[in-house]
């Protein structure tokens, strides 16, 4: 669905994004992660072609960006990271507009319009004016003129900022309920977020993509293995020595249970790999009760540090990455 | 052109439901009235027709300000409020905004004109002008209008603020309108050329006294054509910053 070779975008001098390359498959739900002025803004706007490259290929749906930006925009639903809103319009009136800016005819624009006031729960609102609505409600609206041509890609630029934990979740069912329909494109700052709703994450750093792949993976690639948490009732040097005995294990240290009770402890674990199932097996076989057992709080944190950080050589642990960066900051410009 | 139409009633949708273009409107008239009472009229008796020559001077004032103060708007709150994304990722060309946006205003420039109608309906009734007369000039008034939008559209397109739109856009105007004096400083034929660049002088007279003049009318739509093609220029030229 997306091309990406070798794209350059520069602000005058200076460079927001370069060199980029990656793909992205049809029916693919890919979160851009980075930190603020990382480049992602820029690279959604290109796709969008409300920008355009200074050099490079990017072609969308087997349309070159350049060549035919009409014909891309026909198939790319866009939301920018302040919703395009006319506040002076309801939300019908707006959302009729939109899909008729986009080609549609009158009659199609109104059926298209209830349809995805329908689907993004905003119908209640629909003859409010959108001045009067709160902020999730426009990030909603936002989401619904994005849909509201039936576009194949669709390019979300933080659709969570700004949002309440409730208003959160509501966009995460959401996002998730238009899975396999449309292609989507979404970035954010906030990793937890994207692995929550995405299937891959492309990391973009200084313009540039410095590692891909699911959370699993990135984890597998940059934190070298899993860390686990488990807290279990029963002997504690039992526990330790069967734990220890588990082929991949590599260290083990205590930490502090979640929960109190006579003989509760726990344990923290890396491993070169998942091991999980086995870990439980056997200290069940040893009479332990296994009472919890998860992912480490902190790796989410941990590999968004390690590759998005700002820290010098903090992504060169990495093994996936780009070619060397040269020390410019690419900031992002919001015009 | 569906889609200049399209925009072209957001605007005037999005005008009407603000109080922008009211308060516009309502002190441009009010001027116009207090000019045209106040001078146009005037305390001595005067022929009908210099009174409506008068009329048609003073209203191409209240015009070229309503239409500055109107079409400040166009571009520049957009771009402040982010909502110009909207359009620009639509599959809509860069003239066919900047023509739904310059119409939007037009429009409630002309209709600022014809709310002026009640002077020279007065004149015309209790004096002796022929309709013509009052056609020509209402014509001279919205080509020049046309031309005003225009550049108001342009001094929109360059910036974010839209005092300083305004301010842009103003300057332009007043630098077109005193052509004709620069030109008299100058030789021939560049007092020729200034002269005939010039927005008012040798352009609006003829209206004002009721004539036609073809070559005045193109003028007026060449200067509106020319300031709305830079526009499109300049959204072009923003793609690729």
């Amino acid at each position: 669905m997306i091309e990406v070779q070798n794209l350059f975008k520069y602000y005058g001098e200076r460079r927001a994004v370069g060199p980029l390359s990656f793909s992205i498959e049809k029916g693919e739900i890919v979160g851009l992660l980075g930190l603020n002025g990382a480049g992602k803004t820029t690279a959604l706007r290109i796709l969008a072609c409300d920008l355009l490259p200074s050099s490079g290929s990017v072609v969308v749906d087997g349309i070159d960006v350049v060549d035919q930006p009409d014909e891309v925009r026909r198939r790319v639903g866009y939301l920018p990271d302040t919703p395009p809103l006319y506040g002076e319009m309801t939300v019908h009136e707006f959302l009729v507009f939109a899909a008729r800016l986009r080609g549609l005819s009158r009659a199609e624009a109104v059926q298209r319009a209830r349809d995805v006031a329908r689907s993004t729960q905003i119908d209640q609102v629909a003859r409010d004016p959108i001045a009067s609505l709160s902020h999730g409600y426009r990030q909603r609206v936002g989401i619904a003129q994005a849909l509201v041509h039936r576009p194949r890609l669709l390019l979300l630029d933080e659709p969570i900022l700004g949002l309440d934990p409730v208003q959160i979740v509501e966009m995460r069912h959401l996002l998730r309920s238009l899975r396999g329909e449309y292609t989507i494109v979404l970035s954010s700052h906030i990793l937890s977020e994207i692995s929550e709703t995405c299937d891959r994450i492309l990391v973009i750093r200084e313009g540039q993509i410095v590692a891909s792949g699911t959370e699993a993976e990135l984890s597998e690639k940059l934190l070298r293995g899993v860390r686990l948490e488990c807290t279990f009732a029963g002997d504690l040097d039992k526990a330790r020595a069967t734990i220890e005995s588990i082929a991949g294990v590599k260290a083990i240290a205590e930490s502090t249970a979640m929960e109190t009770g006579d003989d509760v402890h726990a344990l923290r674990v890396e491993a070169d790999q998942d091991v999980r199932a086995e870990l439980v097996r056997k200290l069940v076989a040893q009479d332990i009760d296994v009472l919890a057992l998860t992912r480490g709080e902190r790796e989410l944190e941990s590999i968004f540090i390690r590759l998005a950080g700002d820290k010098p050589g903090a992504a060169h642990a990495q093994e996936n990455t780009a070619p060397a960066r040269s020390s410019d900051t690419a900031k992002e410009e919001g015009a | 052109m569906t889609n200049a139409l399209l925009i072209a009633s957001r605007e005037l949708r999005g005008f009407l439901r603000s109080p922008l273009a009211y308060v516009v409107i309502a002190i441009m008239l009010l001027v116009d009235g207090l000019l045209y009472y106040g001078f146009a009229i005037g305390g001595q008796a005067r022929l009908s027709a210099e009174v409506l020559r008068d009329f048609f001077y003073f209203s191409s004032g209240t015009t070229m300000t309503t239409a500055i103060l109107l079409s400040m708007r166009l571009f520049a709150e957009e771009k402040q409020t982010g909502t110009f994304v909207l359009l620009n990722t639509a599959p809509v060309r860069d003239g066919e905004i900047v023509a739904g946006k310059f119409l939007s205003a037009f429009a409630l420039v002309g209709g600022f004109a014809l709310l002026t109608i009640y002077m020279p309906l007065l004149i015309f009734i209790h004096g002796r002008v022929s309709v013509g007369h009052i056609l020509v000039g209402y014509l001279g008034l919205l080509l020049l209008g046309a031309a005003a939008t225009a550049i108001g559209t342009f001094g929109s397109v360059l910036v974010k603020s839209q005092p300083v739109a305004a301010v842009i856009s103003a300057v332009i105007l007043v630098v077109m309108l005193v052509l004709w004096m620069v030109a008299r400083e100058t030789d021939s034929p560049i007092r020729e050329f200034l002269t005939g660049l010039s927005l008012h002088n040798l352009r609006f007279r003829p209206f004002m006294l009721g004539q036609l003049d073809l070559e005045h009318c193109v003028y007026y739509l060449a200067v509106a054509y020319f300031f709305l093609l830079a526009t499109t220029k300049v959204l072009e030229a923003r793609r690729w910053r």
